[in-house]
């Protein structure tokens, strides 16, 4: 019977693995491998597992669940979807979409520096392998001496970086050919089609597992990879007061699983993932999970191999001012050693200037931000075997993890966009989507400049954060009081036969919202009184090769705080906007009154 | 006890003329050697005795000859300060005349030369081996005219490039094609009544039996 094509059915055996990488292959993306630990080690790991999976159960697959059944249910675009519910929520779909696109500006640079380093990985031996030698003097430039190879080519070679946000430094050449490469190969699946890409799909399911399963096994036979995984699996329980690590939970999970952007709400229209919305969920959190326990595997080996660095130059110090025989102190009597000599002769220790090394420091300092997975993966390619070819498969399964977001991303903001008719007709598809990702390009030109990186943070931090929660408390509240929970239940047991239980009731009606309402106000209400800090990479800094905490400049703070308000400011706008566009016919009907006006036609629009 | 063992040993290390209280260490003209065997070899790691000393003398002689082939005997290399660290200051007198010391721009240039085979002779490297303020030689690294990543780019890019060219040229072909056949499709659709609800144009679904199926999801609801 054609009628039951609306219904979810559940496909036929033979197809089900199928099925099942299609969902696996959504629920993975470049969230996991790539933001997630960057977040994780912020928080000093163990403690952010909590608030994660929290967020995941109370707020994340019940958001996944309605955004799919919403989709599904009435068939339209994000835009289409609200405005049919009411028509002052209209302005939730515009703020997806806003979001959307400024996401999609800085999300195309991680493709860009992946597409940067996978160009470097056709060399032997590998460029971030040993600091880069001035022919005739034979010493290494000083500032990759004191940090590593692999640090240095990410924040010299790669970035360029700036040694604070206020320095913007010019527009790097390189970069600026890599984000042209990252747009263009975006522009060409995009209008190829995602079907075919589908099929391919199949194969880069798979490959990310399979990689991180083999950087996993050599991860954890390094020395000090012990230490890095107990530093992700002890929880510090202090961190739990920041709302911030609440606020930044919730918003990986809907980072990850592309809530509040719009997208799936569009990808559920053609696709019923409804039934299999727990099991996408859950997926994707255990992949995050798994992709975390490499990374932090290495930077425990990292920071183990910085910190014996850091215990052998004193010991190289201290051996050669006291004329010692050679290896008589060693990492393991060195404590009992220098109790000794500062004991005999404490002028000549204190004129050694023998710094302190702290194993915990360098777990937190050895690296973080955006570009923790390129630095840790890269570090970790070096050590194994047939290093390029790691390398290049490493960043091609990050570029197709990236791709397929950039899609959903991409659709974001064109479907609403062609919903809401700004798109003269004359103009075909290829050639709007092409000067999109124009646009697109030309705006990415902010990410490219020397100080790129810091504002790459400012976005991440501040556009994939509050937006996002706002968007998402809007659509709980929009369906369960607007359109009714038990309308939306009754719509639910007609796509897929079963009602949904108590657990599901009991989020959408009060515990999503509430938990929603109560970390954005506690989270605003704290970061009001703070003032905003970022790690910022300066050679000339004295405790160098530690971050500088420095401040944002004013002009900054407030660029910060309307990335934030503004896609919020477009749901009150419109609904103020509708609601005077009803007023203004409310006066005109009550001025000349016609008898011939049906106004059981009266349009929702 | 300490300054006493130091003159005793210099005494016993030096075998020639007793110039050697005066001569080394000559800060101007001398180097200190510090020698890591330990840390280079670890295991097998010799000791560090009078033999070991010999052959270093040796060897400098042997540099010193190489770089200006006057004929340099072990005796004309004098060292002291010998400490178990292990290091020591060397100064290298002239063969022709043993009360003038080479100056230390010669010797460091014959080092500099010699270097490879110095560290050889005693299984070391630049780093386990140190001349203090002679730096090390390194092998100029090969530099290749196009830097490889450029390669690879312009690879990458001019595929894409072709293939946006292909794609864009074979959809715009295909829109011709269609036009033809899509101005019949036009009319169909408005004898046919299309549900145009919301601005999105859908052709009405449409079942065997002729019933309008676009009300269908409304059917729980309708209520008598």
């Amino acid at each position: 019977m054609p009628f039951l094509s609306r219904t979810c059915e559940r496909p036929k055996w033979d197809n089900k693995i199928q099925y099942l990488l299609t969902c696996i292959g959504f629920a993975v993306g470049l969230g996991n491998v790539w933001r997630f630990p960057y977040l994780c080690q912020i928080y000093g790991g163990g403690a952010f597992l909590i608030p994660y999976l929290i967020a995941l159960v109370f707020e994340g697959l019940p958001l996944l669940y309605l955004e799919l059944a919403i989709g599904q249910r009435l068939r339209m675009g994000s835009i289409g979807v609200w405005n049919s519910i009411s028509p002052y929520l209209g302005g939730v779909g515009m703020a997806s979409m806003v979001v959307s696109f400024l996401v999609g500006m800085f999300y195309n640079t991680i493709l860009a520096w992946v597409l940067w380093y996978f160009f470097h990985s056709f060399q032997n031996p590998l460029p971030w392998r040993s600091c880069p030698v001035f022919n005739l003097t034979g010493k290494s430039v000083e500032e990759c001496e004191l940090s590593s190879p692999v640090n240095y080519f990410w924040y010299r070679e790669t970035l360029n970086i700036t040694p604070n946000i206020e320095t913007s430094g010019s527009l790097q050449w390189w970069l600026v050919i890599c984000l042209a490469t990252a747009w263009c190969i975006v522009y060409v699946c995009f209008i190829r089609g995602i079907e075919t890409i589908g099929k391919a799909a199949y194969i880069t399911a798979t490959f990310p597992y399979l990689v991180l399963t083999i950087f996993l096994v050599r991860a954890l036979t390094l020395p000090g990879a012990m230490t890095g995984l107990k530093y992700l699996f002890t929880p510090q329980w202090e961190i739990l007061k920041n709302p911030r690590v609440w606020l930044d939970a919730a918003t990986q999970i809907f980072f990850s699983l592309s809530l509040a952007f719009g997208g799936l709400i569009a990808f559920s229209k053609v696709n019923c993932l409804i039934q299999d919305a727990i099991i996408v969920g859950c997926i994707n959190s255990a992949t995050s999970i798994y992709a975390s326990i490499p990374i932090f595997a290495i930077l425990g080996f990292k920071a183990n191999s910085n910190y014996e660095d850091c215990l052998n130059n004193n010991i190289l110090s201290l051996t050669n001012a006291f004329n010692m025989g050679d290896q008589n102190i060693t990492i393991e009597n060195y404590e009992t050693w220098l109790t000794y000599l500062n004991t005999s002769d404490p002028t000549k220790v204190a004129n050694l200037h023998l710094k302190v090394c702290d194993l915990q420091t360098f777990l937190d300092q050895s690296a973080s931000g955006t570009g923790l997975a390129f630095i840790v993966f890269t570090e970790a390619v070096i050590k194994m075997p047939g290093s390029q070819v790691w390398s290049v498969l490493f960043f091609i399964m990050l570029f197709t993890l990236g791709l397929s977001s950039m899609f959903g991303n991409l659709e974001g903001v064109l479907t609403p966009l062609l919903d809401l008719k700004l798109v003269p007709t004359c103009i075909p598809k290829e050639i709007f989507t092409g000067f999109m990702c124009l646009v697109y390009f030309i705006f990415s030109f902010i990410f490219a400049l020397g100080s790129g990186n810091y504002w790459l943070e400012i976005f991440n931090s501040y556009v994939g954060s509050v937006p996002l929660l706002v968007i998402a408390f809007f659509e709980i509240t929009a369906v369960s009081y607007v359109y009714g929970i038990n309308r939306f239940s009754d719509d639910i047991e007609w796509m897929t036969g079963r009602r949904p239980n108590i657990f599901w009731q009991a989020n959408w009606r009060v515990i999503s919202p509430l938990m929603l309402l109560v970390v954005l106000l506690a989270y605003v209400v704290i970061q009001a009184m703070q003032e905003l800090t970022y790690s910022a990479w300066n050679p000339n800094y004295v405790d160098f090769p530690m971050y500088e905490v420095l401040p944002y400049p004013g002009w900054v703070c407030a660029i910060c705080v309307l990335l934030s308000t503004v896609p919020c400011i477009l749901i009150p706008l419109v609904a103020l906007y509708r609601f005077v566009h009803f007023l203004k016919k409310r006066v005109e009907r009550l001025r000349a009154p016609s008898f011939y006006e049906n106004e059981g036609y009266v349009s929702d629009m | 006890m300490f300054p006493r063992l130091h003159f005793a040993v210099c005494f016993t290390a030096v075998l020639g003329p007793t110039l050697v209280h005066t001569l080394c260490p000559d800060t101007a003209d001398g180097y200190k050697v510090r020698l890591s065997i330990k840390t280079a070899l670890g295991d097998d790691a010799y000791k560090w005795d009078e033999s070991e000393m010999f052959l270093f003398r040796a060897t400098l002689a042997f540099a010193m000859r190489k770089y200006n082939q006057k004929p340099y005997e072990v005796s004309d290399v004098l060292v002291c300060n010998e400490t178990q660290r292990v290091s020591f200051w060397f100064v290298v007198t002239d063969p022709e005349n043993t009360s003038e010391l080479i100056s230390g721009k010669d010797v460091e240039r014959a080092v500099r030369i010699s270097r490879n085979r110095i560290n050889n002779a005693f299984l070391l490297t630049d780093e386990t081996l140190e001349f203090l303020n002679i730096p090390p030689t390194l092998a100029v690294p090969a530099e290749s005219g196009t830097p490889p990543w450029l390669i690879v780019f312009g690879v990458v890019i001019g595929v894409v490039g072709v293939g946006i060219i292909a794609l864009l040229i074979s959809s715009f072909i295909q829109k011709r094609r269609k036009k033809g056949v899509t101005e019949g499709e036009e009319e169909d659709c408005e004898e046919e009544a299309c549900d145009k609800g919301n601005g999105v144009s859908h052709p009405v679904e449409e079942g065997a039996d002729g019933v309008n199926r676009g009300f269908v999801g409304d059917i729980p609801f309708t209520k008598l």
